[in-house]
């Protein structure tokens, strides 16, 4: 046996995604923001907290997005730093009696420093190995959350209840509209700078690794550094997005945060397409309403219903709610050519 | 001391668990490069399958067979029309095969079996083996079983025509094909033997875990964490890091106080991360030197 394999003509982790095609046009971005802003008001208090947590999910499936389209590492354990996100916000909220806004940046640094770390051994590895550890990370999480030690913070395997906010200066609105203003202001300031991210320098460098990574370092791209970097930044969203969860769901406890968030945040991703931020939304949409879709269908066979889904996603549209767009695009120019 | 060697022999009872569930998982990667984050599910629908057909009266044995049979075809099954056609894909798309074919067996066994927890027989009996408490017949036999998968392996792999073929597919597919060997089929059937491998470790471990859906998320975990440990290429080392790694769990919850069994799950976490950064290869695996 040889011991030396071809790497060349290998395929690569992640399909390459050319840049531009990460972000939507302005006239499209336009349309989406205003049906975001102006749904609320016509809708009952429950699917406003739908709502709210369809935006919290696309953010945490953003931040995936980031770490696996941008620089082509995988995470099976994004639910590890959705829970971090979550109890340092509930702590805060909590024990130290924080206002739940000023929580969200620290959750989101705590995160960060945590990826930044857990990052530093996931250096050494890529593809399925990476995908092994994250995953041993993310069902190792609710144990470590449990644990005796830190009951006093955490509440144990009981959790935390966190209080929802009310609307400030007296504006005539219910919690959960304001909440859901509140993630919406959040969720449209992270995208921004995720955009901006990933046309910076920073962001072409995460690309050039993801492309080739050899290439990468031969031209100055100090490829540890900004491998550690992706993860960092995409837990730092996730701890946000965590955060919110928290405060939304007003509830905090180990058993939210198994594996089986961190897999439903890993297939919003594949659904959404790898490496195009806004199918984020559509993703999140998938895997907040398919479980429901797929529960009335059949009720012991959801997870069935949603692994065939899946699978058909993956053999017809492999690129996921991307491809649907550019087909739909296509679709329009023929049209007004007409 | 009495302490100390009593804990090991306990360690190397439950790292035979380990040990089978590391086998199946260093088959299939050995076929086709990628951990099976299903592995777990399917060795359990097996279990599911050899305990119906013992309720309709079939005797162990019988079921034994003919739930191996069975698995093997349904591995075979499984890679023609699932993941043949993902063969060319980036990884990402075939790990999210892999989840959803864990979905679904899961929610499939849910809803025929549903998730009562069962019992399930040893053909072993459980009384003490050779009049040690700390180990039981069924766990001796347990260890036999897979020290003698493990001896078959060996020679399938190294004489016969066969394995021979499957080894050479794995490592250089363009040559192997240059001299006749279908690599396609080698891979299915690298899937097939992974599924036989995975009912064999299934039903020998349903008696001390219990059979239910989810029995084999925290085994599958410890399965990688001891084919991690042991090398994912070599099925001895499978084997030997399940022992260790069984080994390695019952000394730490005895001497380092405060962890139980509520931190199993972060021990093998713990050390997959740990022999990932330290020894990439493993101990008994062989480093892959890649050429740009």
């Amino acid at each position: 046996m040889s011991a030396a394999e071809e790497i060349v003509t290998e395929a690569p982790a992640v399909e390459a995604v050319p840049k531009r095609a990460m972000t939507l046009g302005y006239g499209t971005s336009l349309v989406v923001l205003a049906a975001l802003i102006l749904i609320p008001l016509f809708v009952k208090n429950f699917i406003i907290f739908q709502m709210t947590m369809l935006l919290i999910y696309a953010l945490a499936v953003m931040a995936l997005n980031i770490l696996t389209g941008g620089s082509g590492q995988f995470s099976l354990g994004q639910s590890a730093f959705y829970a971090v996100g979550a109890y340092t916000s509930a702590i805060l909220m909590e024990h130290a009696g924080m206002n739940y806004a000023l929580t969200l940046p620290i959750a989101g640094i705590v995160c960060f420093g945590f990826g930044f770390l857990f990052g530093q051994p996931a250096l050494r590895l890529s593809g399925v190995y990476l995908a092994l550890a994250t995953f041993a990370l993310a069902t190792a999480m609710p144990q470590l959350l449990k644990l005796g030690y830190f009951e006093h913070w955490t509440g144990g395997v009981q959790g935390l209840v966190v209080t929802k906010p009310d609307a400030p200066f007296g504006l005539p609105m219910s919690q959960d509209m304001w909440l859901y203003y509140f993630t919406l202001a959040v969720s449209i300031g992270i995208y921004l700078a995720s955009v901006n991210l990933l046309r910076s320098r920073s962001g072409r460098a995460f690309m050039a690794i993801r492309d080739n990574e050899i290439a990468a370092s031969a031209m100055g791209v100090d490829v540890a550094l900004y491998k550690t970097l992706a993860f960092g930044v995409s837990a730092g969203i996730t701890g946000v997005a965590g955060g919110l969860g928290a405060i939304a769901v007003q509830f905090v406890a180990p058993d939210g945060y198994t594996i089986q968030l961190a897999i439903s945040l890993f297939l919003g991703m594949v659904v959404g397409g790898v490496g195009w931020l806004p199918g984020s939304i559509v993703g999140s949409a998938f895997i907040i309403f398919v479980p429901n879709i797929a529960e009335g269908i059949s009720k012991g066979l959801s997870g069935a219903v949603f692994g065939v889904l899946l699978f058909l996603v993956i053999f017809l549209v492999p690129h996921g709610a991307r491809q649907i767009a550019i087909i739909a695009q296509q679709l329009a120019a023929k049209l007004k050519k007409n | 001391m009495e302490l100390f060697a009593n804990q090991v022999l306990a360690g190397i009872a439950t790292g035979a668990i380990y040990a089978c569930m590391a086998l199946a998982v260093v088959m299939i990667y050995q076929a086709i490069d990628h951990l099976n984050f299903a592995q777990g599910e399917m060795a359990m629908f097996s279990t599911f399958v050899s305990w119906q057909l013992m309720q309709w009266g079939v005797p162990y044995w019988g079921a034994f067979v003919l739930t191996v049979a069975f698995s093997f075809a349904a591995g075979i099954v499984i890679e023609r029309l699932l993941f043949k056609p993902l063969a060319k894909a980036p990884i990402l798309t075939n790990v999210a095969g892999f989840i959803a074919l864990y979905a679904i067996i899961n929610s499939v066994a849910g809803l025929i079996w549903d998730f009562t927890i069962k019992q399930y027989p040893t053909p072993f009996g459980s009384s003490p083996f050779l009049g040690s408490q700390l180990i039981s017949t069924h766990q001796a036999g347990m260890i036999g079983i897979t020290l003698l998968m493990l001896a078959l392996l060996f020679f399938f792999f190294r004489f016969t025509r066969v394995g021979l073929a499957m080894r050479a597919a794995a490592s250089l597919p363009e040559s192997a094909r240059l001299v006749g060997i279908n690599t396609s089929w080698m891979i299915a059937l690298g899937w097939g033997m992974a599924s036989a491998i995975g009912s064999i470790a299934g039903m020998m471990i349903a008696p001390v875990v219990f059979l239910e859906p989810n029995m084999m998320l925290g085994v599958l975990i410890y399965g990688f964490a001891a084919a991690v440990l042991g090398g994912l290429t070599s099925p001895f080392g499978a084997v030997m890091g399940g022992f260790l790694v069984g080994i390695f769990e019952n000394l730490v919850g005895t001497y380092i106080p405060g962890v139980g069994n509520e931190l199993k799950l972060p021990i093998a976490l713990a050390l997959i991360i740990v022999v990932l950064v330290v020894k990439p290869a493993g101990l008994f695996g062989r480093a892959i030197v890649k050429r740009v």
